[in-house]
């Protein structure tokens, strides 16, 4: 019966949240950067799509104008790291503190509603069905051209050399790769995901609030990590995967949670510990390189 | 083909740690040469090394490719002219991609690389082909990452991986120092093998005095930053690691002298 309840709302939460793991997957575990970006770029996405649905764009336009600026925003702080030098962690602090005040220019106030506002959901809610099916459906299709579009791009030329650039960069450069471009544009690719997903989300939920991207990391790392001890991540495709799959299962350990009696306002301290106990169990264990070995953190 | 005129390397400079590891050293390579370089430690083996690969930025001098001035470039721009194996076996490899992803990422060295399939079925067929070679079981392995294989499976790979694309000037920097002594000279005939089929032309720093005296037409002997020793062609084969140990034993220390008795 509780299992009943929380799967469609966990499925569905957790396909929407997806993108955002698969754009963690992407820094972290084959960058081998750990980008804090996210918690800017994810309501930036929301908050672009946001102000050019009220301003009467094309949702599916308002979207793919987020996932732009996403792509932007990862870029910059790729260059904050390859070209000024900074630390990786405090280029992604302060493309975040930045976001913030970037992210209430772009809407104008802390929050827009978008409740009666056409968005690339509302012909489902026309239909005679339930609204659970055809989303759940949208946020599958989109997940699944997004994994296949990253797996496929990762064992190009260039994707290959990408991942070099998080595996041993020394050797890649020897071999003629400006890693830092490299970088820039993993960075990039990263951020444009977890925007797109912050639009789609957006979209969903009715609003776009600039507080709707705390905490993003964190609970993309437990679902890596989650969906990592699921799935082996032994090659690219399945690392995609599982990054899917962690973010499904992440949500569904939220929902039935907040089912069995967790207070809401508790939820990104329950997150957070369940990744201190993920990576610091093996430690403790007194075990070099623990088995959930996350490259990146 | 290499030419280094008074090129000039100092660490730390203007503090008091300031060290000089390469002091106004020239050298002129001619296309198909072989050189060996030894010295003690510290005596600039490295740096020159790193300073033709341009991970390091010489202070003074300048370098050249085939006339071509290089001084300023990059290591991911002189990629487009020389390969190097490391000393360490896993700086040369990367471990968590499979043994066909690491060819390929060397096949396309100094090369633009484009969005289109990496590993191909004509390319892994020829990795194959490639691998065969090195009797080391590697070619029905292709799929395996690299991480899974031994230091000396994994420094012969990344040699292959070296000379792979055929560049015009290797660089080996000790790269059969980490390994066994039995595998060590497995890696040396092999690195033999592939430099004489393919005349590379090739710079080997090695500890090794019979390595040195042994392999090449050229041995070069760096002391404080500067040539000590140049010796080539017939001169050189005619060369004993006890003349060199007469006339040079005060300043080749430590390694080099156990691995020349």
């Amino acid at each position: 019966m509780l299992l009943l309840k929380v799967v469609p709302i966990s499925l569905e939460q957790g396909l929407a949240y997806a993108l955002v793991a698969l754009g963690i997957a992407l820094t972290f575990r084959v960058l081998a950067f750990p980008d804090l970006t996210v918690d800017g770029s994810f309501p930036l996405g929301g908050a672009v799509a946001a102000r050019l649905i009220v301003e009467g764009v094309d949702p599916t336009l308002a979207a793919l104008a987020g996932t732009l600026a996403g792509f932007v925003a990862g870029c910059l702080t790729g260059i904050l790291n390859t070209r000024l030098k900074i630390n990786s962690l405090l280029a992604g602090i302060l493309m975040m503190t930045i976001l913030y005040s970037v992210n209430l220019r772009i809407m104008g106030r802390a929050n827009i509603q978008l409740l009666d506002r056409p968005t690339i959901f509302s012909p489902f809610e026309a239909m005679d069905m339930n609204r659970y099916v055809p989303v759940i459906l949208l946020f599958l299709a989109v997940i699944f051209l997004c994994k296949l579009l990253t797996d496929l791009f990762l064992n190009t030329e260039y994707g290959l050399a990408l991942q070099a650039t998080g595996d041993n960069e020394d050797m890649i450069r020897a071999f003629g790769v400006n890693t830092d471009n490299a970088t820039v544009i993993g960075l990039g690719i990263s951020n444009a995901f977890v925007a797109l997903s912050g639009a789609l989300i957006a979209q969903d939920q009715g609003f776009s609030d600039v507080g709707m991207g705390i905490g993003m990391i964190v609970a993309g790392l437990a679902s890596i990590i989650i969906g990592e001890a699921l799935v082996k991540p032994k090659n690219v495709f399945r690392l995609t995967f599982a990054a899917i799959v962690g973010s499904v299962v992440y949500r569904l350990i939220i929902a039935v949670g907040l089912r069995l009696g967790l207070a809401p306002t508790d939820l990104k301290l329950a997150t957070g510990v369940m990744v201190i106990l993920a990576l610091g169990i093996p430690a403790f264990k007194g075990e070099r390189e623990g088995k959930l070995k996350l490259r990146g953190v | 083909m290499l030419t280094l005129q008074e090129i000039t390397k100092i660490f730390n400079k203007n503090t008091q740690d300031e060290k000089r590891a390469l002091h106004r050293l020239s050298l002129e390579i001619e296309a198909g040469d072989f050189v060996t370089i030894i010295g003690s430690n510290g005596a600039g083996k490295s740096t020159l090394l790193d300073v033709v690969a341009g991970t390091l930025m010489v202070d003074e001098g300048r370098i050249l490719v085939d006339g071509e001035d290089v001084t300023r470039a990059p290591d991911y721009v002189m990629a487009k002219h020389l390969a190097r194996v490391f000393q360490n076996p896993l700086i040369g490899t990367a471990a968590s991609m499979t043994i066909e992803e690491n060819l390929c990422l060397a096949q396309l060295r100094g090369q633009r690389r484009r969005l289109r399939w990496g590993v191909t079925k004509a390319r892994r067929e020829r990795y194959k082909d490639m691998l065969a070679v090195l009797g080391l079981g590697l070619e029905n392995r292709l799929k395996d990452k690299v991480g899974l294989l031994s230091g000396g499976q994994r420094q012969s790979l990344a040699l292959l991986m070296s000379t792979l694309s055929m560049p015009r000037l290797l660089l080996l920097d000790e790269h059969t120092a980490a390994l066994d002594p039995r595998m060590a000279e497995k890696v040396m005939e092999l690195t033999d093998v592939i430099i004489r089929d393919n005349n590379l032309t090739t710079l080997m720093v090695t500890h090794n005095m019979h390595q040195a005296l042994n392999y090449g037409n050229h041995m070069i002997m760096l002391h404080q930053g500067n040539i000590q020793l140049d010796v080539r062609g017939q001169a050189k084969a005619r060369l004993t690691v006890n003349e060199v140990l007469s006339q040079f034993g005060e300043t080749l220390k430590d390694e080099t002298l156990l691995c020349a008795t």
